[in-house]
């Protein structure tokens, strides 16, 4: 047991001086696998990580959302319906909400309005999310100016600013009392947006979407599964995309770590040679290229990871974030939770060590089943 | 003891390209003895040492090594013989580590790594403490007065300095018989006589020894017991004890 120990601890130690010689090449190949890896390894980590993220936000979100729909898109819903869909069995409450986007045109970004029950008593009050805030240099106390669709002007009192921590839901989010949004968008009355509905039992979540699609069939019911399944394909594709422009880079490498790993140069056929002929087996040939083909992608693999970590969760993957986040004017500025998926590690690795460590032992063991007197040919 | 049986090695059987280089040699290489393998270029001697060295099989004809440590080699042998020619490629490694020293013509020494590492390379499969095999190679190289020289690369070395290196590596795993393949080919006249100094002393400590040459130097050395000739493959004499 020792001997063996032993034997793979020389072996190893050799590897890393033998590695250590050829400086140049096998540092820049570490370089490249670990940027590459980092690559990967961000896209992986952001995508899962936003991901979470979005499901914990619509924890909170309505068991189901009802929008009527007139020529195929989102309409204005009377509030009748929602006495009528209260009375379903099964339904809880039926909240209706009042929401909309304001463009503005001073910084060319899109606001969410939403109407909250604590700004009733204040009609001339806003809070306002924290991008707003950066970008439009705002703080509390101060007034925001808006045009209401006849281009007269009303202002608002900022109330208050929204915490840092509700970024990324937020960044772009305005809560306003029922009588200044109905104000500044000529909302009608006896309308809501939509209709956010509570059901306590999530089994019968399909039985009630079907039955309001069949009382209402100028309604569309959202349950909140369809909601996350959405986000999960928003950033599914995002991540994606990013793939695809990554793919050439990998492709690259692909070529030139094929290239390094399965080509053996005279001089290392030649020193396969030496060590047969000085008593070296097939077996310890192999282990010694094994070795190294480990410690270079093991490393690669590690640094790429730990960097890629790094990289998301305490620069809010920054390289990234234009084509990750979204194309908005108004990025929202967040760190993620920290969190490690090890199903996706372990394919990141089965994809990046394993297929290297397997190209360099393939032409190592060619060259090493060989007789060793050709060393002494040589 | 070794004992060659009507050996014979064909290259490229079976191709228009087939070539004998090694016919119906039958040999005994006493042990504690300097033989001498002689003959000109492509006379089959470095073929015949890569035989006798366990690096190759023969095509045909056997092979005996007697009275050596084979107590590794398990129940393949007698303690007293084993035949080496039918063994299977890693029963030929484990002798070929543990029996033979190996000095090569272009002194095969590994670039870019150290004097040292060089020394040490044989010992690192055997599984023996790295502390154990180290301490072994530093004394080799105390021995043959390139110490100073332990953590420098090979490829700064003399062609005096790697040939000693080469014979430290070739004694690290303290084998019974040491193999040379034209050991003087690269060396002046003085470093040739040095070479064959640091031989005699191999000869005095009970090593067998073979060397395939065509330096006068060695050859006609005082240190020769058995001066065997070859030419085309086939033994054409032999000169000294037989």
């Amino acid at each position: 047991m020792n001997r063996l120990a032993n034997r793979y601890r020389n072996i190893l130690d050799f590897a890393l001086s033998s590695l250590f010689r050829r400086k140049g090449k096998n540092l820049s190949l570490l370089a490249i696998y670990t940027l590459i890896v980092f690559a990967l390894a961000s896209l992986m980590l952001f995508v899962s990580a936003m991901k979470r993220e979005a499901a914990v936000i619509l924890k909170g979100a309505p068991s189901m959302v009802v929008q009527k729909m007139a020529v195929g898109r989102h309409d204005l819903i009377p509030l009748r319906y929602a006495a009528e869909i209260g009375a379903i069995r099964g339904v809880g409450e039926v909240m209706p909400r009042l929401w909309g986007y304001y463009y503005d045109s001073l910084i060319g970004a899109n606001y969410t309005f939403m109407v909250s029950a604590s700004l009733a008593d204040y009609p001339e009050d806003i809070i306002i999310g924290n991008g707003i805030a950066r970008l439009r240099n705002l703080a509390e106390g101060d007034i925001m100016p808006f045009n209401a669709p006849d281009k007269s002007p009303i202002l608002f009192n900022v109330r208050r600013v929204m915490s840092h921590e509700s970024e990324l839901a937020a960044a772009d989010l305005i809560l306003i009392s029922e009588k200044g949004f109905r104000t500044l968008f000529n909302f009608p009355t006896g309308y809501a947006t939509d209709l956010a509905l509570t059901i306590s039992n999530p089994k019968e979540v399909a039985i009630i979407a079907a039955k309001i699609a069949d009382r209402f069939p100028d309604t569309r019911p959202i349950p909140r599964s369809e909601i996350l399944r959405t986000y999960d394909s928003i950033f599914d594709w995002r991540g994606g995309m990013m793939i695809v422009m990554l793919s050439s880079a990998v492709f690259s490498f692909i070529i030139f770590a094929w290239d390094k790993a399965t080509g053996l140069s005279a001089e290392e056929r030649k020193e396969i040679g030496i060590l047969k002929s000085i008593g070296w087996e097939t077996s310890d040939v192999l282990l010694l290229k094994f070795w190294e083909g480990v410690v270079i992608s093991l490393s690669a693999f590690l640094m790429g990871v730990i960097i890629a970590y790094c990289h998301v969760f305490f620069f809010s993957a920054s390289l990234f974030e234009h084509a990750l986040k979204g194309w908005a004017v108004l990025y929202p500025r967040f760190r993620l939770v920290p969190a490690i998926d090890p199903y996706e590690l372990a394919i990141l690795f089965f994809l990046t060590v394993v297929p290297y460590t397997t190209s360099t032992i393939i032409p190592s063991w060619r060259a090493a089943t060989a007789d060793p007197d050709t060393a002494m040919r040589s | 003891m070794i004992e060659l049986s009507h050996v014979t090695k064909t290259f490229n059987v079976g191709r228009s390209s087939i070539f004998t280089a090694v016919e119906d040699v039958s040999l005994v290489i006493h042990s504690g003895r300097l033989t001498i393998l002689k003959g000109p270029s492509g006379s089959g001697k470095t073929t015949l040492m890569t035989l006798i060295g366990c690096m190759a099989r023969p095509t045909s004809g056997r092979i005996w090594l007697r009275g050596f440590d084979q107590s590794y080699t398990g129940d393949l042998g007698t303690p007293e013989e084993v035949e080496t020619s039918g063994l299977p490629e890693r029963f030929l490694t484990e002798i070929r580590r543990r029996t033979f020293g190996f000095i090569f013509q272009q002194f095969n020494l590994v670039r870019g790594i150290t004097v040292l590492e060089n020394v040490m390379l044989p010992a690192y499969p055997s599984g023996e403490s790295h502390g154990a095999f180290r301490r072994r190679a530093l004394e080799l190289l105390e021995m043959f007065d390139i110490s100073r020289h332990a953590a420098s690369r090979v490829d700064w070395l003399s062609g005096g300095e790697m040939q000693r290196v080469a014979i430290a590596r070739a004694l690290i795993n303290d084998p019974g018989i040491i193999i040379a393949d034209e050991p003087t080919a690269h060396l002046d006249t003085k470093l040739s006589r040095e070479f064959m100094e640091i031989i005699g002393s191999f000869k005095s400590s009970g090593k067998t020894i073979l060397i395939a040459s065509h330096d006068p130097i060695v050859f006609e050395s005082p240190l020769a017991d058995t001066v065997v000739e070859m030419r085309d493959g086939r033994i054409t004499g032999t000169a000294g004890i037989p």
